[in-house]
């Protein structure tokens, strides 16, 4: 049984096609990475699996289980857990009281909760800022606040929408060495990413989107080298001008 | 901190030996409306629902229970309950509509409102309870029927009442309860990923507060004697209700307190210079000035800002 499947998941906004018969598949401990150009439907998909649309069409299963019709909050609880590209902080809250909001999802009481926030606030390096209200962190810091309270709900598997964007080149290396040891701490992850070297790096597997369409996966060496995956990306014409 | 609570606490159960019958009666609705923005706290101020109608629970829990104790003679110390018991129901409809369908922000407010307004508009025309003209109850000072010759027994029960609220608020503050409802305030969606079940918790917040908001019907009815739709589910009473933790500092457990007794003696103070000096009713007009220069200069309230001060001042 896999981890995560999604078959032939469609949703469309009007006349925007978003996702296309979408179908990708996910094994347990995998760090799957979800490329494409802007517009390709990648946070589209992220919304639909984590339950914040509604598919048109397709299924979409995790640990053998349909997610369709369930709110996102009771996909948390099942194990799935997402960040968003724009990092929603809970801006007046301090940093611990962020990350205790996710970790109450698995210890109901407050003390338990604040503890296991305090652990996770450490794990990903904010332990210095803990009594910092969220609402005066850098961008970095957000990102890693991000990650920790999805990753204080103790997930199954990992929803991580951008958590590069706008880092600098030291901050994407911790980054990507922070993820990796998540994965290694047993958490799927399933990741959009625009800075290819560093999805090049983490994913086992890659999966690129294009207009809502899935036009290549595989081993992130095989899926650069693509000929349609150069063509979504570059054009038509300087795939010709590679080849002649 | 908590000795400062009990001290405060000792002083207001001694001050009635010391104040003259005036200053009781505004201690009394200082409490009262303490207790009642207490009540709104918890959604309004936690969970960030601005329920601007208020009003509507604290006319159905003063109707019902005057009317059970009128018509059945139901004692208001059992009735009080049953009207809390409909306010929430009443609250359970409001709610349910608003979240359901998602209004957010100035539609639910606009949604509170109408509700209110409904309330008020049914009464006046509901001639069982007395349509137009109110409803009367009858004194009797009997203390089984919630009527008390002595005004400061009143004074304990409302402090009774915005003490007991106050315990209410301080434990959901500490709990997860409190913790979803803060969190939903802030970001309803990134809660909702969090796997908070934001429907379920801003509904449980209406249910609370609607319903000890209707228990303070009873102590509005049987301390004022007369019901007028045009008062009791008015838009006044709901901005009474909910100007004091603004002012004082929603979402705090100190602020509903704080607001009130800054409010309710300036209330006091101005109605009465006002009135005599033949302006009745521009106390209003110094409510909107002071809510305006809140809303400007203390966006979070009283309370956090006098705790900032102090923090500062410490240091």
């Amino acid at each position: 049984m896999s981890l995560l499947e999604l078959v032939r998941v469609s949703k469309h906004f009007g006349g925007l096609q978003a996702v296309n018969g979408l179908s990708l598949q996910m094994e347990a401990g995998e760090i799957l990475g979800l490329i494409g150009p802007n517009g390709a439907g990648k946070t589209t998909a992220f919304n639909l699996i984590s339950g914040f649309l509604k598919p048109d069409a397709g299924e979409i299963r995790f640990r053998g289980r349909s997610l369709i019709g369930l709110k996102p909050h009771a996909i948390c609880l099942l194990g799935l857990t997402r960040t968003f590209q724009l990092v929603r902080p809970f801006p007046h809250l301090s940093v611990a009281a962020n990350v205790r909001v996710g970790a109450l999802a698995r210890h109901p009481r407050s003390r338990e909760a604040l503890a296991r926030a305090l652990a996770v606030v450490e794990q990903v390096g904010l332990a210095a800022k803990a009594e910092t209200p969220a609402g005066s962190l850098t961008l970095a810091e957000r990102k890693r606040l991000e990650l920790a309270r999805a990753l204080a709900t103790e997930p199954t598997l990992l929803l991580l929408d951008e958590v590069m964007a706008g880092l600098t080149a030291t901050e994407t290396e911790a980054m990507v060495g922070l993820i990796r040891r998540i994965n290694e701490s047993g958490v799927s992850v399933l990741l959009i990413e625009h800075n290819m070297r560093a999805v090049m790096s983490l994913s086992h597997r890659i999966a690129v989107l294009s207009f809502g369409e899935k036009i290549a996966e595989g081993a992130p060496a095989a899926v650069a080298g693509h000929p349609r995956v150069i063509e979504a990306y570059l054009g038509e014409d300087y795939e010709h001008a590679a080849q002649a | 901190m908590k000795l400062a609570g009990f001290g405060a606490v000792a002083v207001l159960l001694a001050l009635p030996a010391v104040l003259n019958k005036y200053a009781l009666t505004v201690f009394i609705f200082m409490f009262f409306y303490a207790f009642l923005g207490q009540a709104w706290n918890i959604v309004g101020g936690y969970a960030g629902q601005l329920s601007a109608g208020h009003a509507a629970f604290v006319g159905v829990g003063a109707y019902a229970a005057a009317l059970l104790s009128a018509q059945a003679g139901l004692t208001p110390w059992i009735g009080m309950f049953i009207g809390g018991g409909l306010a929430a129901v009443l609250g359970t409809v409001v709610g349910f509509l608003g979240f359901r369908f998602g209004l957010r922000g100035f539609y639910f407010v606009l949604l509170t409102v109408a509700f209110a307004e409904i309330c008020r508009i049914v009464a006046l025309n509901t001639d069982a309870v007395g349509g137009a003209l109110g409803f009367y109850i009858t004194y009797t000072g009997n203390p089984w029927q919630f009527q008390f010759g002595d005004n400061r027994v009143y004074y304990y029960v409302a402090l009774a009442l915005m003490l007991g609220a106050t315990g209410i608020v301080a434990w959901i503050e500490r709990s997860r309860f409190g913790a979803y409802l803060t969190a939903i305030r802030e970001d309803e969606n990134a809660s909702e990923a969090l796997g908070v079940n934001t429907f379920k918790y801003k509904m449980l917040a209406m249910v609370v507060s609607s319903f000890l908001t209707g228990v303070g019907g009873t102590f509005y009815a049987f301390s004022l004697f007369s019901l007028q739709p045009n008062a009791v589910f008015g838009i006044p009473l709901s901005v009474e209700i909910i100007i004091r933790p603004i002012v004082g500092g929603a979402g705090t457990v100190l602020g509903p307190i704080l607001g009130s007794f800054i409010l309710s003696p300036l209330a006091e103070i101005s109605r009465n210079y006002f009135a005599q000096h033949g302006w009745a009713g521009a106390h209003l007009i110094a409510y909107g000035v002071l809510l305006v220069s809140v809303v400007l200069f203390l966006p979070q309230g009283a309370y956090p800002a006098a705790r900032s001060l102090l923090a500062r001042w410490r240091r």
